[in-house]
């Protein structure tokens, strides 16, 4: 009975571009900063880190040049809504038609749209290497464990580190106290403006691998609408998380359970009946379930939404 | 005073221009550089996607004709966010109109159209308020941030619409994931049929409902009590509150009939352009809407407008595939750029004029000012 053992596998992959997405947005919100922006984000990301690996041939090139446009994002979106005040809802959306819009554009320039370019994949991990053949324990064990790397990373070293960052660290303080009271941040010394702009940086270059991960790792390939809302889904994850990356993650890693479950429901035997769409369906409408029971009287930052100009 | 009054107006008024023109520069500076690296001379770009439009009575048209959808889908925005009601789901709205309608398109024949016409934008307009319904009533009962909500309705909007086409409504004879053809009562005659002045072209009878839906829109929100109480919940829910305005109550109704206008959207494209459910029914236009609202100030007069140069813009793009080869793609970064330039330079506008009026800085956007979670027990009345 391999089932599990696959679902639990297919889980930690469909759940890895949720949780650097998540990671990102917490940062951004923990700031101050609701960044709508993310839809597009990710879909520059998983676009140009796809044509950085398709010109050079190299994925961790292209991976490169996910985190350089991620960046570019996030210092846009705080230009807008850090220094120019600009309503942050707004700004956000914009900002995801805008890099929705260049990712195809330069998807029509670069491979003329349609033509099914496609790079060598980054490599799946077997760590454990061989524990027994299929159908036995060590072998369900292998299963789970055969990740790509930048799964790995994921999970062991970008939520903790991020983790730690944010609630141990000078850093992670000022970005918490110019979310929560930026006025007192200030008085305190701490460069709001600043802060915020890394902080919106740091997320954009997350949100930005999250998209990346599609392109470089799990297709291989680009294709149109590829994010497919993923970024509205961490919004969704973050609020339900109560901006605490651990708690996001377990969203993310819930999310990927039932939307793997209904990929793998497809292809077994009594389940034909159930449409496919109702299947991809599922996973947004838990969400929204799981924000009604436990989205009440959220503690959301303090100065969530709010510009910060010093009078 | 009268004097010191006329030369902060002045001031204001100098102000405004330098912003406006910096905000100009920076669009041509982004945009032209796009055409560029397309390869096209910008100047003729801007020609082909601005000017061309509007010469030749058939593309002037076709501008009305793409008007349409984004009219509607425009209108819906700018009355939800005027009350500070964040529906970023009319797409799904919308889509669920088309729904409606297509169902309905192909139950109708042999009915009267006078009869099927008036049925198609009411079931339509139920649609788009049905699927507006949820997240209206988690946020005023629940206080749960409607921005999440509406928008993860949208990809669900889209896969009811997929299971629909590649299930029971999949053409029987083509195998294509198209619903049934609707009945031909059912269809928005085109206008051409009642004015003779207009050319032959695929302008239908739903411009004509978008732009009577603006006027009494217009109308509502700025002569009546109700629209008085849709601004003042925008501005201020706790001042309103105060004011005795039911603030949930105003934010309910006001995210129905956001639904609904969303939904005639829909009723109207399959109605007057497509003829039957395609997956491809809106490549957008509920995202579109938030910039033609964004663009119009929130204002219907401005929607109208807004809209207007959106229609243009979308017939210049495709026409501009064929005669510059600059690709479709560009109209959206345009329609992008448009809305972050605008919207920076309303910011920049705002804070310099109220730091001028030493009032404390206000948000500049109409923003609840209390965070979404806000519990509703200090709503209701005790």
């Amino acid at each position: 009975m391999t089932f599990f053992a696959d679902i639990l596998a297919a889980t930690f992959r469909n759940a890895t571009p949720l949780v650097y997405g998540t990671v990102g947005e917490t940062y951004t919100e923990r700031a101050g900063v609701l960044n709508l922006g993310i839809e597009g984000t990710m879909y520059a990301g998983a676009f140009f880190g796809f044509a950085t690996a398709y010109h050079t041939g190299d994925p961790w090139l292209g991976l490169l040049g996910a985190i350089i446009v991620g960046l570019i994002a996030g210092a846009l979106m705080a230009l807008l809504t850090v220094t120019l005040g600009a309503n942050q809802h707004v700004s956000g959306l914009g900002l995801t038609i805008v890099l929705i819009g260049l990712s195809e554009f330069a998807n029509r320039l670069m491979f003329s749209g349609g033509s099914l370019a496609r790079i060598t994949p980054m490599p799946l991990w077997d760590p454990l290497g061989s524990l027994g053949e299929p159908g036995t324990l060590g072998g369900q064990v292998a299963t789970v464990a055969h990740q790509y790397g930048l799964t790995y990373l994921a999970f062991l070293v970008v939520v903790p580190v991020a983790w730690w960052v944010l609630m141990k660290t000078p850093l992670g303080l000022s970005i918490r106290a110019v979310g929560e009271n930026p006025e007192a941040a200030d008085v305190a010394g701490i460069n709001v403006f600043r802060i915020r702009y890394i902080a919106l940086m740091i997320g954009g270059a997350f949100m930005a691998v999250g998209g990346a991960f599609i392109t470089l790792a799990m297709l291989g390939t680009f294709t149109l609408d590829i994010i497919a809302g993923r970024g509205w889904v961490v919004i969704a994850l973050v609020i339900f998380g109560r901006w605490s990356i651990f708690r996001g993650v377990l969203g993310a890693l819930i999310f990927a359970a039932v939307y793997s479950l209904g990929l793998r429901l497809r292809i077994t035997p009594g389940f034909e009946a159930i449409p496919n769409e109702i299947m991809l369906a599922l996973p947004y409408v838990i969400v929204i379930l799981a924000l009604a029971l436990s989205g009440r009287n959220v503690p959301y930052p303090g100065a969530y939404l709010k510009p910060y100009r010093r009078s | 005073v009268t004097l010191e009054m006329r030369r902060m107006a002045e001031n204001r008024l100098g102000r405004a221009g330098i912003i406006a023109l910096g905000a100009v520069v920076t669009i041509l500076a982004v945009t032209g550089g796009a055409f560029v690296v397309a390869g096209a001379n910008p100047l003729d770009a801007y020609y082909a996607y601005f000017v061309a439009p509007l010469t030749r009575e058939f593309t002037l048209l076709e501008v009305l004709n793409k008007a349409t959808p984004i009219l509607f889908t425009g209108t819906a925005v700018a009355i939800a966010f005027r009350a500070g009601y964040w529906n970023i789901g009319v797409e799904g709205q919308l889509l669920m109109g088309a729904v409606a309608a297509a169902g309905i398109g192909q139950l109708v024949d042999g009915w009267p159209s006078p009869l099927v016409l008036p049925l198609m934008v009411a079931a339509g307009a139920l649609a788009g308020a049905a699927w507006a319904l949820v997240p209206a009533l988690l946020r005023v009962r629940l206080g749960i941030d409607e921005v999440v909500t509406t928008l993860l309705l949208n990809p669900v909007a889209l896969l009811i619409v997929q299971a629909l086409l590649h299930g029971p409504w999949k053409d029987p004879e083509t195998g294509f994931p198209e619903s049934p053809r609707i009945a031909e009562a059912a269809e928005f005659p085109p206008l051409s049929e009642f004015i003779p002045l207009i050319g032959r072209s695929r302008l239908h009878l739903g411009f004509v409902v978008a732009v009577v839906l603006i006027l009494i829109a217009w109308w509502v929100l700025s002569r009546t009590g109700t629209g008085l109480r849709v601004r003042a919940v925008g501005l201020s829910p706790r001042g309103a509150r105060f004011a005795g305005i039911k603030v949930e109550r105003t934010l309910l109704r006001v995210a129905l009939v956001s639904g609904a206008i969303a939904g005639i959207a829909g009723v109207s494209e399959v109605a007057g352009i497509q003829f039957r459910l395609t997956e491809g029914v809106s490549p957008g236009f509920g995202y579109t809407g938030i910039v033609v609202a964004m663009l119009g100030g929130l204002t219907m007069p401005g929607v109208l407008v807004a809209g207007l140069l959106l229609g243009d813009l979308s017939v210049g793009a495709s026409s501009a595939v064929r005669s510059l080869q600059i690709p479709s793609q560009l109209g959206d970064v345009v329609q992008g750029t448009l809305l972050l330039v605008v919207v920076g330079a309303v910011a920049i506008y705002r804070w310099r004029t109220s730091r001028e009026d030493e009032r404390p800085p206000d948000e500049g956007e109409p923003q609840p000012d209390e965070p979404a979670g806000q519990p509703p027990s200090e709503t209701s009345p005790t």
